[in-house]
């Protein structure tokens, strides 16, 4: 009797400790793995214009008035526009021939990523057709930052590389390791996420979080009223460029009295349907924000199977989202977090061998798409795939449209 | 010692559990572990619908039993291995496993919704037979072999979708898990997943009064004298393997109509199903508990977290939730199966009252169901 007591507990013990491997390593090494809820941690505590670890507000008013700014170059190119800024000068850097080019990913695991790597291999086609690269080593950090790191240093030490591009998997965690490439004094373009040194060559990244938590809590606050329930559906915590965009439509939430309560859902279409569920039992739910569109169509079918109303949303410009949100006619808004961007760091490679100056912070044009302008892009972009992004840029690219297609 | 037993073996009364009137039955099956899961669900069920009056609406109710339905299947998937003495690490894996290849292979195409059905269901039974077998054969401890399975799979999964969601099957697939039929009095709505769980359950209940669930009880509380008694044990572990992994598949045939296709679709699913087991009273290690228990685990593990949000606990919570409850309930259900038992070893005088009518000897009734 005892012994089987004992074999229990000790059944249990070696359960919960395998319960705790799996959820922090080997299950779900990147996404959060249930539903949680910060609301309570960040914003009760926070005080309104007080900086705090994810909102500062001299890079919110920054990204509000970049909304509106003028963009250099060609708009049909939006991919080469830039902010007027302080400039790089890379005339060191120019040299003849074919260059190989090293690429520290931080992983494909969202259908944005994977959306832009397809983009970057086709860039990189036509580069190679133009003899300015002659290849790109990639690594792939699969969403972990000390896999990065090794990867980086191999790059340094045995990658034979003449320039690196690295898009950082998170922000405090690659600095070091983007400070070591600047030091090989080869250049450095970093994309995409941020990291906290400006030894890059050029940091190319879209206006930003804010401006899209700008974007999409103003338009949810126009069209819904005061005291109205919103939930908000955020994959996960602690990358910047999702946290701003949360950081930035609280503040607005709060200022137009709009009940918004905040939920992780590691990007989940279970959780996500859990979570709208449980909400719609509770009480009437006017809108859905969401910090990216993976999920989107999981959301609006909960309020399909639940019968009522369709809520005010925002998703992103992700096929499925646009697909539904045409199908089923609800007020919507698909903020973009510009996916061209992948073309840029080949091309601004190419402009740095070739002695031309880049932006010392390269930033790139980033526009919602609303619902006049829908038509226009699930036209342009029929017959791909749900999981590819409206705003790819890559038309004129070799491949086009089958290496889209064909993922 | 031995006085006592061939007293106790000449003497044996009539079984407690088969003696008195059916409230009696009753309410000794509701002392045990696995009986009061079930007042632990109703008592779940009436507390959230003081907290949240909306959900005494019938239509709300029918509506989260049907979403439940997944989880308990799963957990009555994994009650077969637990019950046999083993664990199945690999359900989630194998959730997502089967959401990602309805996604591919069927796709938009209506024509392959039977066979894409067919070759699931093939692929989680090959699935439970390598891990029964290498368990079984080459005695691997079974959390070693399905957390091998999990890891296995959870890479081919990645390897496939790159970790993001890719496009979710036709519609008319996905209505498996997201319809029911329409227009019904009363609930308005009675979803599919509901009535495939009912169905289930139906079919374990028989299943587990059938000389294998007996056997398969009787493995897990003494695998020795089982295998003395002629039961080839590989084969009948090896089944309730099987029986898990399809449990795994069909849960995920309902996510994927439920919520869509995306490779995180399952995660965590094997310790849900394990802590629905247990809470559901059923001995880890094995020989004892009910499957309807595992079931009624499941639902009130889901009602315990819908309660928990409904009180606005955030749910970040849930995971420490989720172990304390697998610590506190195996070892009360360890304990309470132990008092229940006809005491054999300690030689008091008491003794000799045992199985009276006074003292419910519980025990003798986990094989019923």
């Amino acid at each position: 009797m005892r012994r089987t007591m004992r074999g229990a507990i000790a059944s249990a013990a070696v359960l919960v400790v395998l319960a705790g491997c799996s959820t922090d390593d080997v299950d779900e090494p990147t996404d959060a793995t249930a539903s949680e809820t910060t609301s309570e941690d960040t914003g009760d505590a926070e005080e309104p214009a007080d900086d705090t670890e994810w909102f500062v507000q001299a890079d919110y008013d920054e990204q509000d008035a970049q909304r509106s700014a003028t963009f250099e170059g060609d708009e049909a190119e939006p991919w080469l526009q830039y902010i007027d800024g302080e400039m790089t000068d890379t005339s060191e850097f120019k040299a003849d021939g074919a260059k190989k080019v090293c690429f520290a990913n931080a992983s494909v695991s969202n259908p944005w990523r994977q959306t832009g790597f397809i983009t970057m291999t086709q860039q990189l086609e036509a580069l190679k057709d133009a003899g300015a690269i002659s290849d790109m080593e990639v690594r792939d950090a699969q969403d972990d930052d000390n896999t990065q790191l090794a990867d980086i240093d191999y790059f340094i030490s045995e990658g034979n590389c003449d320039a690196f591009i690295i898009s950082p998997n998170s922000t405090a965690a690659m600095t070091p390791g983007v400070e070591r490439a600047c030091d090989t004094g080869k250049p450095v373009v970093v994309f995409d996420r941020g990291v906290e040194t400006d030894c890059a060559t050029t940091f190319i990244h879209p206006i930003g979080g804010y401006a899209w938590g700008i974007d999409t809590a103003n338009f949810l606050s126009e069209n819904l009223e005061e005291g109205d329930k919103v939930i908000a559906l955020r994959i996960l915590p602690g990358v910047d460029v999702l946290e701003t965009r949360w950081a930035a439509a609280e503040k607005i939430f709060e200022e137009n009295a709009i009940d918004a309560e905040d939920f992780f859902t590691g990007a989940d279409p279970t959780e996500i349907k859990k979570i709208i569920t449980d909400a719609l039992n509770q009480g009437e739910v006017k809108g859905v924000w969401m910090d990216a569109g993976d999920g989107a169509v999981a959301a609006i079918e909960a309020f399909e199977d639940a019968g009522v109303d369709y809520p005010v949303m925002t998703g992103e410009d992700e096929m499925s989202f646009l697909r539904k949100w045409e199908d089923t006619g609800l007020t919507g808004l698909a903020p973009v977090y510009s996916n061209f961007q992948w073309r840029t760091p080949l091309l601004a490679v190419q402009k740095i061998f070739a002695g031309e100056e880049v932006p010392k912070e390269w930033v790139l044009p980033q526009t919602p798409i609303t619902e006049d302008e829908r038509a226009e892009f699930l036209e342009a972009n029929d017959g791909m795939p749900d999981g590819h992004y409206a705003k790819f840029g890559g038309e004129d690219l070799p491949g086009f449209p089958e290496a889209w297609q064909d993922r | 010692m031995s006085t006592i037993t061939t007293t106790e073996t000449t003497a044996r009364p009539e079984l407690p559990a088969h003696q008195g009137s059916l409230g009696a039955r009753i309410a000794a099956g509701m002392a045990t572990p696995g009986g009061a899961v079930f007042v632990l669900v109703a008592v779940l069920l009436v507390s959230i619908m003081i907290s949240n009056p909306n959900f005494t609406d019938p239509g709300a109710l029918i509506r989260f039993a049907g979403r439940t339905a997944p989880i308990a299947i799963a957990a009555m998937g994994q009650y077969y291995v637990i019950v046999s003495g083993e664990f199945d690490l690999s359900m989630g894996a194998v959730i997502a496993t089967q959401v990602v290849l309805a996604g591919n292979f069927i796709g938009q195409d209506q024509g392959r919704i039977l066979p894409g059905i067919v070759l699931m269901l093939v692929v989680g039974a090959l699935i439970g037979v390598v891990n029964g077998l290498i368990t079984t054969l080459l005695k691997v401890p079974s959390f070693i072999v399905t957390l091998g399975t999990m890891l296995a799979l959870t890479g081919l999964v990645r390897y496939i979708t790159g970790g993001a969601a890719t496009g979710n099957p036709v519609d008319d697939f996905r209505q498996i898990g997201r319809g029911g039929i329409q227009d019904v009095p009363v609930v308005d709505i009675v979803p599919y997943p509901l009535i495939i769980l009912v169905a289930l359950a139906a079919a374990s209940v028989w299943l587990m009064r059938r000389p294998f669930g007996r056997t398969l009880i009787a493995i897990g509380d003494n695998p020795a004298a089982t295998n003395y008694s002629g039961a080839p044990l590989w084969s009948y572990k090896t089944r309730a393997f099987v029986l898990s992994s399809l449990s795994a598949t069909v849960a995920g045939i309902l996510l994927v109509g439920y919520a869509g296709v995306h490779p995180s679709v399952g995660a965590g699913y094997e310790f849900t199903a394990i802590t629905a087991v247990v809470l559901g009273g059923v001995l880890l290690g094995g020989g004892r508990g009910w499957v309807l228990s595992a079931a009624a685990g499941a639902f009130a593990l889901e009602l315990l977290f819908t309660l928990l949000t409904s009180l606005g606990v955030p749910s970040t919570w849930r995971d420490t939730v989720q172990g304390l409850i697998i610590i506190a309930a195996v070892a009360v259900s360890a304990r309470a199966w132990q008092v229940g038992r006809r005491p054999r070893r300690t030689p008091s005088p008491t003794d000799l009252s045992a199985g009276t009518p006074t003292q419910p000897a519980t025990g003798t009734t986990t094989g019923d169901s």
